[in-house]
C-alpha cells in the first residue's frame, strides 16, 4: 500500500480544541462545584458562630501537644482564627473536597455519556486529562483560598487584626503572618496533591464518581489510620499521610522546615506517580461507557 | 455501498464462522496477576525489611568476675559483667575495647544496646553493673576512689588479659571508659588514678559532687550550699531500692533490703555514704565530713591527672549536672594539655536523650573521637566546642527541634565576643519566706518524665505571690543569644541576717506569658545581711549556663524568689528585702562566636529540589514531544483507488468510510466483533442491521476512536483512523445514546460542545440543529428533566453541528414516536445529499428498510448480507400463497410458464418461486382454475436471508 502525507487543512479560525475556558465554563456551572465552594464560604462562619455561642470555656484537654495552642488562641485574632479554621480543616474536609474535584474530572463526563463524544470531536486524550486536571487544579487552589481567605477576612471582622499568636513561636505581626497563613495554605494544597492525583487516577478507572472520590478518601483515611501506629516504625515515613500536619512547623520561629520538606518530597513523588499512572491508563483505555 | 463487482442482482451472502467462546488465554491471566503480585512482593518485602531483626555482627558472653577492691584491695567483690566481642576479633586480629559504664539505679542492662552498637563498629565492650547495683555485689560507695573505681581497674586488668583485646603492654589494654552520669563520672576518675585509658567520654556527669548536690551561686562554697533536696532524694531513693535486676520502680525498697546486704534505711548504700545522706536530708546542710566524702566521689581532685582525651557531654535540660559541671571538668582537663572537646546538647537528666539530631551528632563525635583515639583510624577530631539551640518545635515528632552549632574552642574568659549587658530595672521589693518552706515556686520538677519539651518551655514554673521580687528589661532592640552563664549583682536584707534566695532568668514575651529557661534556679545563701536594704552590699549571683536565644521584643526578668520545691530552704518565716545593685542594674548575657553545623536535613533539600526539577523536566519533555506529534500528525492519507459497482474508480481519500478486517476483542477474551469489511460512499444511508449484541456497537466504537481494534483498519476519507485522529472532525456521532450535561439547558450543551471544538460558531449551524432537533421552548430547560426521546433529539442535532461528511448515528430512532421516526427518516435522507453520508445501526429491519439507501447485515461479529436496500430488502421472485386447495394448485402452479419451483409450506400454503411472473398472473390463473386464493405474501429477500442465517438464534453476540 502506497501512502502520501498531506496535511489536514486547518480551518480558518479555528483553535485546539476542548480550551481552559471552555470546560471551566463547563464545571463551573455544576452544583457539586457551587455546593463544594460554597461549604468552604459556610464552613468559616458556622465556627465562627460556635464560637460565639460556645463561650469560652475550655476544658484544655485538647491532645495536641504544644499546637493545642491553635485552639486556644482561635479567637486572638484574624489571622489566629484563619490558621485554626486551616488546622480543623485540613485533615478531613479539604481532603474530600479535593477528592471531589479530583474523583469525578473523568468519571462523572463517563457515566453522563459526554466522554465519548469529546473524543470524538475529537479531543485528544492528553489534552481532556491535562484541561480536566488544570481545572480541577484550580478548583482545588480555590476552595483552598475561599477557606482561608473567608475565615481570615471573618475572623479579622470578629477578633480584629492583631498578631498572630501561638505558644511555641514568637508572636507574629499579621503582616508576616499573613505570609506563614499562605505558606501553609500552600503546603496544603501541596500535600493534598497526593489524594488528588489518586482521586484522579481511580477516576479514569472507573465510570462512577462517587468511586473515584470514595476510594481516595477511604485509602487517605486508612493511610492515618496506620501512621498511628508506632510499631510501623520508619514504614510510616512513607504513607502519604505522615507529613501531612508538617504545616505547623511554620508556626514556631524560627519555621521548622525539615518535616515540609520531606513531606513535600512525599507529596510530589505520589502525585508524579498517580498523576503518571491516570495520564498512562487513559492513554491507552478502550472508552466504554 | 460496497463494491461488488457483480453487475445486477447482487445480494452477497457471506458464510458465517461461528466464534468460539475464548477463555482468557493464560497469558491474559498471567498479564492481569503479575502487576498485583509484583506489589504485593514489594510491600511485603519493604515489611519485612523494616522489621526483620538485622543479624548481630558480635556475641555476648555474661560472667560473674570477682574482683579485689577496698582502700586496701583485698575485699573480694563479685561482678556481673557482659562482654560484647566483634565476630571479627581473635587472637591474631585483637580489637580495642570499651569499658561502658551505666547510670546511677541502672544495671549492665541498661547499657546494652550502645554497647551492641559500639560492637557493630569493631570495639570489644565490657558491661557491668556496678557494685550494690543489679546482680553484682558490694555495696554502692558512690564511684569512690577505693571501690568503684579500683573496681573499674581491674576491669581493665582482666581485658588486658583477654587474647582478642587489643594491647598497648602488656596489662595495658588499648581501651577507653565511657559512660552517663554515675558511669561518666567513673570514666572521668578511671582515667585520672589509671594511665592506661587511652580515651573517655563522660556524659552528663558531675565535676564536684558536693557542689551538685549543695550548690551556692555567689560562690560561698558547698558548706554553705543549698541543699537540692528532691534530686537527692530521687538518687538516694534509686540506690536504696537498687533491685537485682534493676527493675527499680516495681519493686518497692523493702522487699530488695530484705534480699542483700544493708539496712531498711541505707538499702545497697555503703554506711558512710547512707550517714552523709541522712545527715545532710534531715538538716539541709553539710557537715564537713559529708562534704569530704561528695568530693572523694568526684572526679574534681584527679582531673589533673587526666591524659586521656576526653569528649565532655553535658545536657541544657539538666538541674542536676548543669552545664556548670562540664564546664569545671571542661577547664580542669584543658588546663593540663590533654585533648579535650566540649558538647552541650539539648537534652540531660530532665530532658532525656533530646531530639534525634542531638543524639545523631553526639552519636558521631563520640565515634570521631573513639575511632581516632582509640582504633587510630579517622582524622583528628580536634578540641573545638559544640553546642545546640532550641530552635523550636518539630510538628511531626511534637518534640522541640534544635539547631545545632560549632565553636574552635570552648570559651575561656575574656574570649569571644563581649557579653551583653541587658539592664534591668525595679523597685527594692519585700518578699515572704514561708514558714516550712511551703507553699514553694517550681522551677524544674526533678527526674518527672515530662518530654524535653515541657522543662524548655518552662511550662512546670510557678512563681508565688508575695514570695518573689521582679526586676524587667525593656523589650530587647534585637534578638539576642545567650550561651554560657549569665550574672547579675543583687543586693539583700534580712532581719535574721540570713537569707535563701533563688535567682532565676525569665524570658518573659510581649503578651506578658514567662519562659524559665530549661528551669533553672540559682541557689544562693547569703550570710551577714543587714536588715535594711540600704545597708546591704551587692552580690554576683552566677546563673546556671543556658543556650537560649531571647527574641527581639522579648524582655529579660531577673525574678528573686524565697523559696524552691527541689530545694531546701529555712523553715522559719521570715521577710527579705531584694533589690538590684544601685549602680549596676543588668544581666550581663555571655554568648560564643559560632558557626550553624551543616544542617543534614539540608539534603532532603537537594532531593526535593531534584524531585521537583525531573517533574517539571518530565512535564515539559511531555508536552514538547505531544507537541512535536501533534504538528507530525499530517496524516497519512491510503492513496488507493478503489473499484466502484459502476465500474468507476475513486480515490480512497474521497470515501467517506471503509471498513476493513475489523476485529475487536476485548481483554477478558471477548471477541465482540469476528471480522468486519463494508464501506460507506458520499450520498449513501447506509443502515447497519443486526440484532442486538451483533457487534454494531462495538464497530462504532472503534469508528469513532474509543477503542482499539484488534485487528484491520478503518479508513475515513482516505485516514487512518485512530483514537483522536483528526480526521474525526469531519465525523459526527451518536453512540450509545445521548451524553449530556444534566446541569445545563439543551441550547447550552450544544453551544458548549460547539465551543468544545474550537471551530468558529458560524459553522455550527445551530438553527439548523435546533430545529432537528425540535425541542421547541423546551430547549432551554435542562437536560436532567428532559425525556429519553428528547435527549435522543438533542443527540442526533449535536451529532450534526457542523454538518459533518459523514454522520454516523447509532440507534437514532430509540424513544422516537412514530411520527418523529418518519421525521427523522426524512432528515437523514436529505442530510446524505451533498457528497455527505450516513451511517445507521439499527436492530429494526423495517427502519433500516424505509430509512437507508444501502445496508450491512451482521451477525455474531462477522458481515452476512451487504447491498442496496432495493437489492437487499427489496421484493423477492418468491411469494407464499395461501390457497384452499393446496394439491390443485401445486399442479396449476407447476404447469404455468416462468414458475420454477413450488415448495408446499404448511397445510395451505405453497412457497412459489415466480421468477418474473406478476403475481395477478399467477392469482388470475389460480382462480381460473378454481382454486380460492386467501392470501398472497410476497417474501422478501432481506428477510429470508436474515432469518435463514441467523436460524431464529437471534441471541445476542454476547450470549454466544
Amino acid at each position: 500500500m502506497t501512502s502520501t502525507v498531506e496535511s489536514i487543512p486547518t480551518q480558518v479560525g479555528a483553535r485546539p480544541p476542548f480550551s481552559l475556558a471552555t470546560e471551566i465554563r463547563r464545571q463551573a456551572g455544576r452544583p457539586r462545584t457551587r455546593i463544594a465552594l460554597g461549604f468552604m464560604v459556610v464552613l468559616p462562619l458556622i465556627i465562627l458562630l460556635a464560637f460565639e455561642f460556645g463561650g469560652a470555656s475550655d476544658d484544655g484537654s485538647n491532645g495536641t501537644g504544644a499546637f493545642a495552642s491553635l485552639v486556644d488562641f482561635a479567637t486572638a485574632g484574624g489571622p489566629n482564627f484563619a490558621m485554626f479554621t486551616l488546622l480543623v480543616s485540613s485533615s478531613f474536609l479539604t481532603v474530600v473536597v479535593i477528592a471531589l474535584f479530583f474523583g469525578d474530572t473523568v468519571a462523572s463526563e463517563a457515566s453522563w455519556g459526554s466522554l465519548r463524544y469529546l473524543l470524538a470531536i475529537p479531543v485528544p486524550r492528553a489534552r481532556l486529562l491535562g484541561v480536566k486536571l488544570v481545572t480541577a487544579m484550580l478548583s482545588g487552589a480555590l476552595a483552598l483560598v475561599l477557606l482561608v481567605g473567608t475565615a481570615l477576612i471573618a475572623g479579622t471582622a470578629r477578633y480584629g487584626w492583631h498578631p498572630l499568636r501561638s505558644t511555641v513561636a514568637d508572636q507574629l505581626d499579621p503582616g508576616p503572618a499573613l505570609g506563614r497563613l499562605a505558606a501553609a495554605t500552600g503546603y496544603i494544597a501541596l500535600t493534598l496533591l497526593t489524594v488528588a492525583m489518586l482521586a484522579f487516577l481511580l477516576s479514569v478507572s472507573t465510570d462512577a464518581p462517587l468511586g473515584a472520590v470514595g476510594g481516595a478518601v477511604l485509602l487517605q483515611i486508612l493511610s492515618s489510620i496506620l501512621d498511628q501506629i508506632d510499631a510501623l516504625g520508619v514504614i510510616r515515613d512513607y504513607l502519604p499521610t505522615h507529613y501531612s500536619d508538617a504545616w505547623v512547623g511554620l508556626l514556631s520561629t524560627p519555621i521548622q522546615t525539615d518535616a515540609m520538606v520531606r513531606g513535600a518530597i512525599s507529596a510530589l513523588s505520589y502525585a508524579a506517580i498517580f498523576g503518571t499512572l491516570a495520564f498512562w491508563k487513559f492513554l491507552r483505555k478502550d472508552i466504554t461507557s | 455501498m460496497s463494491g461488488h463487482p457483480r453487475a445486477g442482482r447482487s445480494l452477497v451472502i457471506m458464510p458465517v464462522r461461528l466464534p468460539r467462546i475464548r477463555k482468557p488465554s493464560r497469558a491474559t491471566v498471567l498479564r492481569r496477576l503479575v502487576p498485583s503480585a509484583v506489589a504485593l512482593a514489594l510491600v511485603a518485602g519493604l515489611v519485612a525489611w523494616a522489621l526483620a531483626p538485622k543479624p548481630r555482627s558480635y556475641t555476648t558472653t555474661d560472667a560473674m568476675l570477682t574482683v579485689l577492691t577496698g582502700p586496701r584491695g583485698d575485699e573480694p567483690v563479685a561482678l556481673d559483667t557482659t562482654l560484647f566481642l566483634p565476630k571479627s576479633a581473635s587472637p591474631a586480629h585483637p580489637v580495642p575495647a570499651i569499658l561502658l559504664a551505666h547510670g546511677f539505679g541502672g544495671t549492665k542492662q541498661s547499657v546494652a544496646t550502645d554497647a551492641g552498637n559500639f560492637a557493630d563498629r569493631g570495639y570489644a565492650v565490657l558491661t557491668w553493673s556496678a557494685q550494690g547495683f543489679g546482680r553484682s555485689g558490694g555495696q554502692i560507695h558512690l564511684d569512690s576512689p577505693d571501690y568503684e573505681v579500683r573496681d573499674a581497674q581491674r576491669l581493665l586488668d582482666w581485658l588486658a588479659s583477654q587474647p582478642e583485646i587489643q594491647l598497648d603492654a602488656t596489662g595495658d589494654p588499648r581501651v577507653a571508659a565511657v559512660g552517663g552520669s554515675y558511669g561518666g563520672a567513673l570514666s572521668l576518675m578511671l582515667a585520672g588514678v589509671d594511665p592506661r585509658v587511652d580515651a573517655i567520654v563522660p556524659m552528663i556527669t558531675w565535676h564536684d559532687l558536693a557542689d551538685a548536690f549543695l550548690p551556692e551561686a555567689s560562690g560561698s562554697g558547698p558548706s554553705n550550699g543549698v541543699f537540692k533536696k528532691q534530686w537527692a532524694g530521687l538518687f538516694f531513693g534509686q540506690g536504696a531500692a537498687a533491685s537485682l535486676d534493676g527493675q527499680v520502680a516495681d519493686e518497692s525498697a523493702s522487699t530488695i533490703t530484705s534480699t542483700v546486704d544493708g539496712d531498711a534505711s541505707c538499702g545497697r548504700f555503703a554506711v558512710d555514704v547512707c550517714a552523709a545522706y541522712l545527715d545532710v536530708a534531715s538538716t539541709g546542710r553539710a557537715s564537713p565530713a559529708t562534704i569530704a566524702l561528695l568530693q572523694r566521689s568526684s572526679p574534681a581532685p584527679t582531673l589533673s591527672r587526666i591524659t586521656a582525651p576526653t569528649l565532655l557531654i553535658q545536657g541544657q535540660a539538666d538541674s542536676l549536672f548543669p552545664l556548670s559541671e562540664g564546664e569545671a571538668n571542661y577547664r580542669a582537663i584543658a588546663a593540663t594539655g590533654t585533648p579535650v572537646r566540649m558538647d552541650w546538647f539539648a537534652g540531660g537528666h530532665d530532658g532525656g536523650n533530646g531530639p534525634q539530631r542531638d543524639q545523631d551528632r553526639l552519636h558521631y563525635l563520640t565515634i570521631q573521637w573513639l575511632d581516632h583515639y582509640v582504633k587510630g583510624s579517622g582524622k583528628d577530631p580536634g578540641t573545638g566546642f559544640t553546642y545546640s539551640r532550641v530552635s523550636g518545635f518539630d510538628s511531626q515528632t511534637r518534640r522541640v527541634s534544635t539547631t545545632g552549632f560549632s565553636s574552635d574552642a570552648f570559651p575561656d574568659t575574656g574570649a569571644g565576643p563581649a557579653p551583653a549587658q541587658i539592664a534591668i530595672s525595679g523597685p527594692p521589693q519585700e518578699i515572704f519566706n514561708p514558714p516550712g518552706g511551703t507553699p514553694a515556686a517550681i522551677s524544674t520538677l526533678p527526674g518527672s518524665t515530662a518530654s524535653v519539651l515541657a522543662t524548655a518551655l518552662g511550662g512546670a514554673a510557678v512563681e508565688i505571690p508575695g514570695q518573689h521580687a521582679d526586676f524587667v528589661s525593656q523589650p530587647l532592640p534585637a534578638t539576642t543569644d545567650v550561651v554560657g552563664a549569665p550574672t547579675v549583682r543583687i543586693r539583700a536584707a534580712s532581719p535574721t541576717s540570713e537569707a535563701v534566695l533563688f535567682v532565676k532568668l525569665y524570658d518573659v514575651d510581649p503578651n506578658a506569658g514567662s519562659t524559665l529557661p530549661f528551669g533553672l534556679a540559682a541557689p544562693v545563701r547569703l550570710t551577714g545581711l543587714p536588715s535594711s536594704i540600704q545597708d546591704a552590699t551587692p552580690v554576683t549571683v552566677t546563673l546556671p549556663p543556658i543556650v537560649y536565644r531571647f527574641e527581639q521584643r522579648h524582655r529579660l526578668r531577673i525574678t528573686v524568689s524565697s523559696s524552691d520545691q527541689a530545694y531546701a530552704a529555712p523553715n522559719a518565716p521570715a521577710v527579705y528585702t531584694v533589690a538590684l545593685d544601685a549602680g549596676s542594674g543588668a544581666v550581663t548575657l555571655p554568648t560564643v562566636a559560632s558557626q550553624p553545623i551543616p544542617d543534614p536535613d539540608v539534603l532532603w533539600r537537594y532531593l526535593l529540589v531534584l524531585v521537583a526539577a525531573f517533574i517539571a523536566l518530565a512535564l515539559l519533555t511531555a508536552l514538547l514531544v505531544a507537541r512535536v506529534r501533534r504538528r507530525r500528525r499530517t496524516v497519512e492519507v491510503v492513496a488507493e483507488q478503489l473499484a466502484l459497482p459502476d465500474g468507476s474508480v475513486r480515490s480512497l481519500a474521497d470515501v467517506p468510510l471503509v471498513v476493513r478486517g475489523l476485529r475487536k476483542e476485548y481483554g477478558d477474551g471477548f471477541v465482540a466483533v469476528e471480522s468486519i469489511d463494508f464501506t460507506v460512499h458520499r450520498g449513501q444511508v447506509v443502515g447497519l442491521l443486526g440484532p442486538n449484541g451483533a457487534g454494531k456497537t462495538t464497530s462504532l466504537r472503534v469508528l469513532m476512536g474509543m477503542t482499539r481494534p484488534t485487528r484491520g483498519e478503518i479508513l475515513v476519507f482516505g485516514h487512518h483512523l485512530r483514537p483522536g485522529a483528526d480526521v474525526l472532525r469531519r465525523v459526527g456521532a451518536l453512540v450509545e445514546g445521548p451524553g449530556f450535561l444534566p446541569h445545563l439547558s439543551g441550547v447550552d450543551n450544544l453551544r458548549l460542545y460547539w465551543r468544545s471544538t474550537g471551530r468558529p460558531a458560524p459553522e455550527a449551524h445551530f438553527e439548523q440543529a435546533a430545529a432537528i432537533a425540535g425541542l421547541g421552548s423546551a430547549i432551554d430547560r435542562k437536560v436532567k428533566k428532559y425525556s429519553h426521546g428528547m435527549k435522543q433529539r438533542l443527540a442526533i442535532a449535536q451529532a450534526m453541528l457542523g454538518l459533518p461528511e459523514l454522520l454516523v448515528l447509532d440507534e437514532p430512532t430509540d424513544g422516537l414516536d412514530p411520527p418523529q421516526i418518519a421525521e427523522m427518516r426524512r432528515i437523514l435522507r436529505d442530510y446524505a445529499t451533498d457528497g455527505r453520508a450516513v451511517l445507521v445501526s439499527s436492530h429494526l429491519l423495517a427502519e433500516v428498510e424505509q430509512t437507508c439507501t444501502h445496508v450491512v447485515v451482521m451477525h455474531k461479529g462477522n458481515v452476512v448480507a451487504n447491498g442496496p436496500v432495493e437489492e437487499v430488502v427489496g421484493d423477492s421472485p418468491i411469494a407464499r400463497f395461501d390457497v384452499s386447495d393446496v394439491a390443485m394448485a401445486r399442479g396449476v402452479l407447476t404447469g404455468l410458464a416462468g414458475v420454477r419451483e413450488v415448495t408446499p409450506d404448511g397445510g395451505t400454503g405453497l412457497v412459489v418461486d415466480l421468477d418474473g411472473t406478476p403475481r395477478a398472473d399467477v392469482v388470475a390463473a389460480l382462480v381460473h382454475a378454481g382454486v380460492a386464493v386467501d392470501r398472497v405474501v410476497p417474501r422478501r429477500r432481506l428477510e429470508d436471508a436474515f432469518l435463514a442465517l441467523v436460524g431464529g438464534d437471534t441471541r445476542a453476540s454476547g450470549e454466544r
